[in-house]
């Protein structure tokens, strides 16, 4: 972690105000290129507003950030057509068959008919998914469907994948083959920007962030930070930190 | 009076060619607080709907408070408070006017039974004159479970109530759980967090509509047939791949910051150490540990497998 890496999220005193609640506060970090980043918080801590923010879906009220290159105040656009999304709630659609959801997310990302139909067989291969074609997500076991959504995020190359609670609800062996498969897209050079409930998958993350009413009140590989807090646990980490938040909404 | 409070008995349920749970059986003690442990499709929501009296069952039976959930359905209404897992309650009627609702449809008022609530409910009262569906996440489950306990119900049903809630919101939720409970309520509670399980008096643990096992949470660990290890080294990204890659290894899961891990019959640690070392791994950690319920889970539906 200690080589030099090119910077893919880079924000400064990135702030958002709403009236005059103040969700996001200040908030300054980089996150270099094929960095597994895990960005948590407590609920209300103002996370999905900063997220929302990076993916150019809410301009910044104050301060600045860029991604894949690309301002996210004057160049949304841009982002989002460089970066990827996954999160439980929404990621692919169940009334549409596996190829369709493709061929649909294909076409959104601007990829030619040809080059999504290649990139189609080549990709349920991969997953073991070949004879899934025709079949309707919503008839997918939940760790397939899970699988799936997370290769459509990453289907068109983006420099940075966004994963907002990716592996809720799913069974304890499905949700570590989950996390090879953000280690294989991190390996190659795609930049994982994850938030999660389950502090265990705080451990996998190359560095930590944990927000706190707004602010980031951390930010370190998750060993540094069980140092510093001289606790065992990410687990007790979090709690130490998120028990100082003193605000209460979402 | 039966000591069981909850009594399922061969329930199965399908929807169409999909079976959600089947031939499910468990009882659940008058007073007891019992943890059922899933992953999603595991048919939780399901068996917590025909306990509700929403569902019939497809054969099979089931008794809440010694009511049967068919014949019995309206009384066995009035004795249940159901926490569903999507929120449920009136978006726009305010906090206070949802818990009078709630407290009015029982025949009962907030005033009888305010001191059920009382420790959750103050944590709310500040917002009392807002929508409920203006709250945050937070704070719509408290509301979801005064409205639950405000008729005072011999049995709490709660389906997953702290899926998508932060950690240190879990863990005060449920302490709020073990309160009630000593105050001699039962209560059925799902999660797919296996790490909550253990402050349950008892568990079951479900996969794919079948029971993996029910027991205390320390009978469901004890019963953990074999040493695990909790292993490390200055590589923790290609271990997994030489863990994965070793016929000693039967099983490796990542825990944290360490892999969890059982040897096949006829390996030694030692043996593990020194592949690892003739890998070309530094500072290569095995350490014996005790197992989680989240290991005994992984273990007993690789069983099913």
């Amino acid at each position: 972690m200690t080589r030099m890496r090119e910077t893919v999220i880079h924000t400064d005193r990135l702030t958002k105000r709403f009236g005059n609640f103040t969700a996001v506060d200040h908030i300054s970090f980089d996150v270099g290129r094929g960095e597994i980043f895990g960005f948590l918080g407590a609920n209300g801590a103002g996370k999905t507003t900063a997220m929302r923010m990076l993916c150019g879906l809410s301009r910044p009220t104050e301060g600045s950030g860029s991604v894949a290159g690309y301002d996210i105040a004057t160049q949304p656009e841009m982002v989002k057509r460089n970066i990827g999304y996954m999160s439980q709630r929404f990621s692919l659609y169940e009334d549409l068959k596996v190829w369709e959801n493709l061929r649909l997310f294909g076409g959104i990302y601007g990829l030619g008919a040809r080059q999504t139909a290649t990139k189609t067989d080549e990709m349920l291969c991969r997953l073991g998914l070949e004879g899934e074609r025709d079949t309707l997500v919503k008839a997918l076991p939940l760790g397939w469907k899970q699988k799936l959504a997370f290769s459509v995020a990453i289907f068109h190359k983006p420099r940075v994948v966004f994963l907002d609670e990716p592996t809720g609800g799913v069974d304890p062996a499905a949700r570590r083959r989950f996390w090879e498969l953000i280690y294989s897209a991190a390996d190659s050079g795609i930049t994982v920007f994850v938030t999660t409930h389950y502090m265990d998958e705080a451990e996998y993350c190359d560095r930590v962030s944990i927000m706190v009413d707004g602010r980031i009140e951390a930010l370190d590989r998750p060993a540094a930070l069980k140092r510093q807090f001289e606790a065992p646990t990410m687990d007790e980490v979090f709690r130490r930190l998120a028990r100082k938040a003193t605000r209460q909404s979402d | 009076m039966s000591r069981h409070s909850v009594v399922v008995d061969h329930i199965a349920k399908s929807y169409g060619r999909v079976k959600a749970v089947g031939n499910l059986s468990l009882d659940v003690g008058r007073g007891e607080l019992f943890g059922i442990i899933g992953p999603d499709g595991a048919g939780k929501t399901t068996l917590f709907r025909i306990l509700a009296t929403l569902m019939l069952p497809d054969s099979g039976r089931a008794t809440v408070g010694g009511l049967d959930v068919v014949a019995d359905y309206r009384a066995v209404r009035g004795i249940i408070g159901y926490m569903p897992g999507r929120f449920s309650l009136y978006p726009d009627l305010t906090v206070e006017e949802n818990l009078e609702f709630f407290a009015t449809v029982f025949g009962t008022t907030v005033e009888a039974n305010r001191h059920l609530v009382d420790d959750i409910y103050r944590q709310i009262e500040p917002f009392r004159k807002r929508p409920a569906g203006k709250l945050s996440g937070g704070m719509k489950q408290k509301l979801a479970l005064s409205c639950a306990l405000i008729h005072k119900p011999e049995v709490l049903l709660l389906d997953e109530p702290t899926t998508g809630v932060d950690p240190v919101s879990r863990k005060e939720f449920w302490a709020m759980l073990l309160k009630l409970r000593n105050e001699g309520i039962t209560i059925l509670v799902s999660t797919p967090y296996m790490d909550e399980a253990t402050l349950c008096d008892r568990i079951a643990l479900v996969k794919d509509g079948s029971l993996l096992g029910t027991d205390t949470p320390g009978g469901i660990v004890g019963r953990y047939p074999t040493a695990l290890y909790a292993v490390r080294s200055a590589d923790m990204h290609r271990l997994m791949a030489d863990l994965a890659g070793y016929t000693g290894a039967a099983s490796a899961f990542s825990f944290g910051d360490t892999f969890h891990v059982t040897l096949a019959p006829g390996t030694a640690p030692a043996d593990l150490q020194s592949h690892l070392a003739a890998l070309g791994h530094k500072a290569v950690c095995i350490e014996q540990t005790a197992p989680t319920v989240e290991d005994c889970f992984m273990l007993l539906s690789k069983k099913e497998e």
